[in-house]
């Protein structure tokens, strides 16, 4: 990036997260999780899957900051390494989510006959509540990240096919489309050159929103089994197992599901944020006066 | 023009500005006119000059919006808009003056039939049964000239042409009897030959009902057939204001004369277009002294220093330009 | 005018474009024919400026979006340049493009916000291919903004940095750029303000004349259309009432509704002599039998109820689609 863009970068940020300090305690909180993510081996104290059976529900204190769960091992170390699962997770929904949402949308209105029938597709598909058709799919397919991944961003197209259809219906009425036509722009060029990049900022708004409902989504399938596979550290695995032992170990559900939480509230608040910056009615445009 | 009594409106030293985030940026500096009842102003310039801003200003529709009046004073009968408690006002804005927009299908609620809307209005002035409220609503529409007003008045907007529907916007806006009408571009949205029928239709009302009308509009045509007096504004101020026929005769501003000669028009051929040159300077552009100079072919040193007076050529007639056109010119 | 001896560059004969229009209640509803274009025909000779005026929903829009293709006529033929380019397929109509521009109404509208001024420019160069080299295109693109009056520098910022007027140029550079044989302006000049639009107008005005591109120019304003038209052909609900030299229109209209468009327009010097109130259009999707302007007409007969007149030669380049043409010259205006 060149420093310009950098700055440019820098100014829109300030723009978007002007005086509101929620927002921007919510942007704070998920830098801190990248962070982490990030840097995961450097900070934990243990091996996240190191077994101990001698500190077996140890209480939270100065050796295991969080206590460990059942078998011993270190919550602390495996909320960190949750908050990379929880990044993987969000990052690679919001990526099927997009892709294959969004060309579904764009295409179905930029192709009207396709697009009828596409659309009624996603009809059906939104016609399932979002976990119950997650939960379909998954019985139907081995439990990996992979497959997770796949699974929350197929559910979470239906809603960007939908949004990106109207859209993509409005913006191939603008005039500046008849005018690459006349230009003599081919369909391609007018999907992705003149059509797609109008759609940047609503594509990140939405993006926002599904890497939040995908924890949400993630942690629920964990929670019924049919998530990740049992032995990965994530936050849903880890409410998971410790639910059994909520009353003699409480720590082992108030910690991942705080850090759930947070998450979730934060990319709402940050989402937010990003799409009340590209309303128009928050616009103020001095020259219409 | 010699009346013991106050003028219907006077406006008096009127500045505004809007809020921006850099702070208060002045929109309309220092306006100053009078109505009589009967009479018409038109204020003409182009967009941005502060014409639509300064008519919602006197209706006190500002609230809302990020322009704030700064100075001035709008005396309507005489007493001043400004600082009159709020319901007082409100019950002014109703009733003895009125606005109509350009837009006609925006103004009206497309969902509800005009009759209501127009019952609406009028209950809203004055209280009376709906039967009564219905028959007044019809009376109005025959008023402006709405052909089977019985029939018409369940009508809903998107059921009638743009014309009949500005219509319909005025026989609302006629519903307090008001003393002074506003109307802010009421035809740009028309047709031409429609268009004629409407500012007929003002004329007409006007001399059954003696109402001051302020006719705000780019067309400097509409301007010249319907208006007694004309303000022209240029970035805010008025530059130029006299008696229609003094204006059009002797025009002493140069950017009046530039919008004039700028127009192409029906009756003549002119191989090339005069042409005012550069484009007016943005709200945040600074402009120093007069704020036309920079594309004045007159403008000398003192122009781009020295913001001008107003200078009076007798009858009415004021401009504000240090090196005013000679009759001649 | 036309008195060439060579083709006309564009010869457009008994053109239509009808919408269907689905009217409609949530289960089915019904279906209904707009005649947005009901059999138009006119030429357009090779450097000629032809200014097609009327009110909205008379189709005149639609005749010049028909012509680039933006919609589909549903009859009639246009030749261009000796080809029929109607039933061409889009692809092969394609190569056409470069020859048949257009320039749009609305100055905010017509850019794509997200491209540079120098991205729009280039699209139309490169997809005709007229310069291969990255270079070739700027210089391009940098002749032609001088051409339009902008500062070739320019070309890196985006459409909202510009102001309307500015933006109109770029618009018509976009235009120029590809070098077209035919341009048809949409109310090129109608959404800016008066002395900016006396500035593009001047500015068409000369690009006409350097480069003899033939004009179609399609406008409500009938002084931008004197000012800037060698011929004018007048619609009224989807036909071609009249068609006359600029000079022959404006002096001697022979339809009752030019005459009435020229009544309407409010002058700036005092003796406009008002036409009398005869209602507004019909709507486009009901035209009235006969002559669509019977209803409006001061002059109408019992035939104008029942028959649809034709185009009468008048002389002199002057067609008047009025069954009263001709006869009644200088009287009822």
């Amino acid at each position: 990036m060149t420093p310009n863009a950098t700055i440019q970068w820098f100014a829109t940020g300030r723009r978007i997260f002007r005086g509101r300090w929620l927002a921007t305690l919510g942007l704070a909180w998920l830098v801190l999780v990248v962070l982490a993510a990030v840097f995961a081996p450097l900070i934990v104290p243990f091996d996240p899957l190191e077994i101990d059976p001698v500190a077996r529900l140890t209480e939270p204190g100065a050796a295991h900051f969080f206590g460990t769960d059942h078998f011993g091992r270190d919550t602390f170390s495996r909320s960190i390494y949750g908050a990379r699962m929880a990044i993987v997770i969000g990052l690679g929904s919001v990526l099927v989510a997009l892709l294959v949402g969004g060309l579904t949308g764009m295409i179905s209105a930029y192709f009207t006959r396709l697009g009828a029938f596409l659309m009624r597709v996603v009809d059906v598909l939104m016609a399932f509540p979002a976990l119950l058709l997650a939960l379909v799919l998954m019985t139907l397919l081995e439990r990996s990240v992979m497959n997770t991944v796949l699974v929350i961003g197929i559910v979470y197209a239906t809603t960007t096919a939908r949004i990106l259809f109207g859209m993509t219906l409005k913006l191939k009425n603008e005039v500046f489309i008849d005018a690459a036509v006349c230009s003599g722009a081919g369909h391609a060029s007018i999907l992705f050159r003149h059509i797609l990049p109008n759609l940047i900022s609503p594509l990140l708004v939405q993006a926002s929103f599904i890497f939040a409902f995908a924890q949400l989504q993630a942690a629920a399938l964990d929670f019924l089994g049919l998530g990740l596979p049992p032995e990965v550290p994530s936050w849903g695995n880890m409410l998971s197992e410790s639910r059994i032992y909520v009353t003699r170990a409480p720590w082992l559900l108030l910690f991942p599901g705080a850090l759930i939480i947070l998450s979730v509230f934060s990319m709402n608040l940050v989402g937010d944020a990003l799409r009340d910056s590209i309303d128009p009615r928050f616009k103020n445009d001095i020259k219409g006066v | 023009m010699t009346q013991s009594n106050p003028p219907l409106l006077d406006v008096r030293g009127l500045s505004l500005s809007v809020a921006t985030g850099d702070g208060l940026m002045p929109v309309v500096r220092d306006m100053s006119f009078s109505l009589n009842a009967s009479e018409t102003l038109g204020i003409v310039g182009e967009s941005g000059c502060g014409k639509s801003l300064t008519s919602l200003a006197i209706m006190g529709l500002l609230e809302g919006t990020p322009v704030r009046v700064t100075a001035g004073e709008i005396l309507f009968q005489g007493r001043d808009l400004l600082t009159l408690p709020p319901r007082e006002r409100r019950r002014i804005m109703g009733n003895e003056m009125s606005m109509i927009f350009q837009e006609p299908m925006t103004s009206l609620n497309p969902v509800y039939r005009i009759g209501d809307q127009i019952v609406e209005t009028i209950r809203e002035h004055q209280p009376m049964s709906k039967s009564a409220a219905r028959t007044r609503a019809v009376e109005l529409l025959r008023m402006v000239r709405i052909p089977d007003p019985e029939g018409r008045i369940d009508s809903y907007p998107h059921q009638l042409s743009g014309g009949m529907r500005q219509r319909v916007m005025i026989a609302m806006a006629l519903a307090g009897s008001p003393r002074l009408l506003i109307a802010d571009e009421p035809t740009t949205a028309l047709d031409v030959t429609v268009q004629a029928q409407i500012l007929k239709l003002i004329a007409d009302l006007q001399s059954e009902t003696g109402m001051g009308i302020i006719l705000i509009s780019h067309d400097l045509g509409v301007i010249a057939e319907t208006c007694d007096r004309i303000a022209v504004m240029y970035r805010g101020r008025v530059v130029e204001s006299a008696e229609t026929r003094d204006l059009f005769a002797t025009m002493r501003h140069p950017y009046t004369r530039g919008l004039l000669d700028s127009i192409p028009e029906p009756d003549e051929d002119v191989d090339r277009l005069p042409t005012i040159p550069g484009r007016v300077p943005g709200l945040d552009e600074r402009v120093d002294g007069c704020a036309f100079n920079p594309r004045c072919a007159r403008a000398s040193a003192v122009c781009r220093e020295e913001d001008p007076g107003e200078t009076a050529f007798g009858g009415g007639h004021a401009a504000r330009c240090h090196h005013p056109l000679e009759p001649d010119a | 005018m036309t008195t060439d001896a060579e083709r006309p560059l564009l010869r457009v004969r008994d053109l239509k474009t009808h919408f269907t229009l689905k009217s409609g209640s949530l289960f089915g509803g019904s279906k209904k024919l707009l005649k947005a274009v009901d059999g138009v025909s006119f030429d357009l000779a090779a450097g000629e400026v032809l200014g097609i005026v009327g009110e909205s929903g008379c189709g005149k829009s639609t005749v010049g979006r028909t012509l680039t293709r933006l919609e589909d006529a549903t009859g009639g033929t246009a030749e261009f340049d000796g080809r029929e380019m109607l039933s061409l397929s889009k692809a092969a109509f394609r190569p056409l493009r470069r020859e048949i521009q257009m320039i749009f109404q609305d100055p905010f509208a017509s850019l794509n916000p997200r491209l540079t001024i120098e991205q729009t420019l280039a699209e139309p160069v490169r997809i005709h291919g007229l310069e291969t080299t990255r270079e070739g295109i700027r210089a391009r693109i940098a002749r032609t903004l001088t051409q339009v009056g902008l500062d070739p520098k320019v070309m890196s910022r985006h459409p909202h940095e510009f102001s309307g007027g500015q933006r109109q140029r770029i618009g018509i550079a976009r235009v120029m750029i590809v070098e077209p044989k035919l341009v048809i302006a949409d109310e090129a000049v109608s959404a800016l303000d008066v002395s900016i639009q006396a500035q593009v107008l001047n500015l068409i005005k000369d690009l006409q004349k350097e480069s003899g591109i033939s004009m179609l120019f399609i406008s409500h304003d009938l002084g931008v259309v004197r000012h800037i038209c060698d011929r004018v052909a007048v619609m009224y609900l989807g036909r071609i009432v009249e068609t006359a030299p600029k000079a022959t229109l404006f002096s001697a209209p022979s339809h009752p509704y030019t005459r009435l468009l020229l009544a309407s327009i409010p002058r700036i010097r005092p003796g406009r002599i008002p036409a009398e109130d005869r209602g507004e259009p019909a709507s486009a999707a009901a035209p009235p039998p006969g002559c669509p302007f019977h209803p409006r007409c001061p002059i109408a007969t019992d035939i104008c109820r029942s028959e649809r007149p034709q185009p009468v030669d008048l002389g002199n380049g002057q067609f008047s689609a009025c069954h009263h043409a001709g006869k009644q010259q200088g009287e009822a205006a």
